[in-house]
């Protein structure tokens, strides 16, 4: 036990040990003025520039909010919320339409046929393309945002769940029908499972572009957002608020990506080759 | 009582083919079952034993004949028809329980319907340890338990079994023969058991029907009449596997002639 507890230790030093050299070298570089710290500002600057992005710009007042409230009024937590719920919004919306499509596209032949061309024609446009389009057709604010993360989620999430459906074992069709499943029981209980490896990949990819997406799309279309701030850091030269605000992004894409491995592990607790814990 | 056989199968041919070449699977097939009759289908690998379990199951329709349950000829799959898979095709996402309760609720029993039967077929397969296990944690022995009980909770007459136990070893394979026969037994099922093992045939069936290589033929009918259980030591279980090996090996010798003939012919 001792000894699996001081390794445990020993290993996340070691997990530490590339970043904090990092860190040193980018220190001892901006401070000593080696590089311009206008262009590179030290670590310690950027944290303090994150710290004062993240907190509230007020003072608590308990008349003007509650406490709660002012914890989150910052602008850091402001532009996180905006950039996460378009992600979310944008990405649930892509997922509804490319799901019922994908599953169809997959089971019916006549279906992929008839749907199969267009969509070989749109997948390989990359959903920025469609930047100037979403301007025009939404005008600016969240719609136009929005509209680009449905198309940066849909088409992997459609992919994969043609894939999935056209790979389901044929050997749980026909134990299904010998078992007297009808249309419905087969398509909800046997073809929807079986494919839900492949569907949770495709959602995987699919909220990544959105999370991509999200960022170029506010940093055209929107005025505020983690994309926005930093392209507005940009103007007044904060480097150490660009900076912090990528380190932000970056966080919250882990945050997302950790949170779909979570439900992926949940969803497929049945799989090979994931353990049950 | 009426003399219809439970089981009738009516000159049944099936043809498959792939581009230009046509293969005869089976030609010609009649035979007939009665109900509470295990009966074992035998032959070397491409007799076309599968694919008569298939017509008979509903999968796969044959080219010609028909097959007839109960005076009713077969058009689809079915639950009174139960399949037991060699790869037991249990669905992985669901439990133990969930497998077997699968069937019923697609005939939408009640809930404490469901709940008493699959109880019953738990305890009686020894299986209550694992009723919320998933496929996954279970060994193949285990599996094709799951695979058996979800098809005794259809409480269907007939069962149909693809090689049940060919993937499995011998000291588990003995322990589910003896399971199946207890069952079978008890619930007075009607088997169609397919097989290539000699001595699984024996120790199981009322009646062992030979099948030939390509063209799928029935090459001999024999009945097992020594009483259950079997004692795969005995002179007369030995002499029969003497006699069933000589026509199985005179297939197997025609199957590998024709393999090599193919192959020298490309």
């Amino acid at each position: 036990m001792k000894n699996s507890l001081r390794e445990k230790i020993v290993g996340n030093l070691q997990g530490f040990l590339v970043p904090l050299v990092v860190l040193a070298v980018w220190q001892w570089l901006s401070s000593h003025a080696i590089v311009n710290p206008q262009i590179l500002p030290t670590p310690t600057a950027v944290l303090a520039k994150w710290w004062e992005y993240l907190m509230p710009m007020e003072a608590y007042d308990p008349a003007k909010s509650g406490y709660l409230a002012w914890i989150f009024s910052g602008e850091l937590i402001r532009d996180a919320y905006s950039s996460l719920y378009r992600v979310v919004v944008g990405f649930l919306v892509g997922a509804a339409l490319a799901l019922p499509l994908g599953l169809m596209m997959g089971a019916n032949d006549r279906i992929y046929k008839l749907f199969n061309p267009l969509i070989q024609v749109l997948r390989p446009i990359p959903p920025i393309a469609f930047i100037p389009l979403s301007i025009l057709w939404f005008g600016l604010g969240n719609p136009p945002a929005i509209f680009l993360i449905v198309i940066g989620a849909f088409f992997p999430i459609l992919m994969n769940t043609i894939a999935g459906v056209r790979h389901v074992d044929g050997i749980y069709i026909r134990a299904a029908r010998s078992l007297g499943a009808n249309q419905a029981t087969m398509f909800l209980r046997v073809i929807l499972p079986a494919a839900t490896p492949y569907i949770l990949t495709g959602a995987r990819i699919g909220v990544g572009t959105a999370f991509i997406v999200v960022i170029v799309a506010e940093m055209i279309a929107v005025n505020n957002g983690l994309g926005y701030r930093i392209l507005e850091a940009r103007e007044f030269f904060w480097s150490d608020k660009i900076i912090a605000g990528m380190f932000s992004i970056g966080l919250l894409g882990l945050a997302i990506d950790t949170g779909m491995n979570r439900l992926n592990n949940y969803l497929l607790k049945w799989h090979r080759g994931i353990e049950s814990k | 009582m009426t003399m219809q056989p439970h089981i009738q199968i009516s000159n049944v041919s099936k043809v498959f083919s792939s581009g230009d070449r046509e293969v005869v699977a089976l030609d010609d097939i009649n035979l007939s079952i009665a109900a509470g009759e295990f009966i074992c289908l035998l032959g070397p690998s491409g007799c076309g034993k599968s694919t008569l379990l298939n017509a008979v199951a509903g999968f796969s329709l044959p080219t010609t004949g028909e097959v007839l349950v109960d005076g009713n000829p077969v058009q689809q799959p079915g639950p009174d028809r139960g399949m037991v898979f060699q790869e037991y095709a249990l669905f992985p996402w669901m439990t133990v329980e969930k497998n077997i309760a699968f069937g019923l609720e697609i005939q939408k029993q009640s809930k404490a319907q469901i709940k008493e039967k699959v109880g019953a077929l738990l305890k009686m397969l020894n299986l209550q340890d694992f009723r919320d296990r998933y496929p996954k944690d279970l060994s193949g022995g285990m599996r094709q338990r799951v695979a058996i009980a979800r098809v005794l909770a259809l409480d269907s007459p007939i069962m149909l079994m693809d090689e049940p136990f060919g993937a499995l070893d011998s000291l588990t394979r003995r322990n589910l023969q003896d399971e199946l026969l207890r069952i079978w037994m008890e619930f007075k099922k009607t088997i169609i058991f397919v097989t290539h093992s000699i001595e699984e045939s024996i120790y199981l069936a009322d009646r062992i029907v030979v099948m030939t290589y390509r063209p799928g033929k029935i090459k001999k009918n024999v009945s097992v009449a020594m009483p259950h259980p079997r004692d795969p030591s005995s002179a007369e279980f030995n002499d029969l596997k003497k006699e069933l090996s000589l026509l199985v090996m005179e297939e197997q010798s025609r199957h590998r002639q024709e393999e090599s003939k193919a192959t020298t012919a490309d």
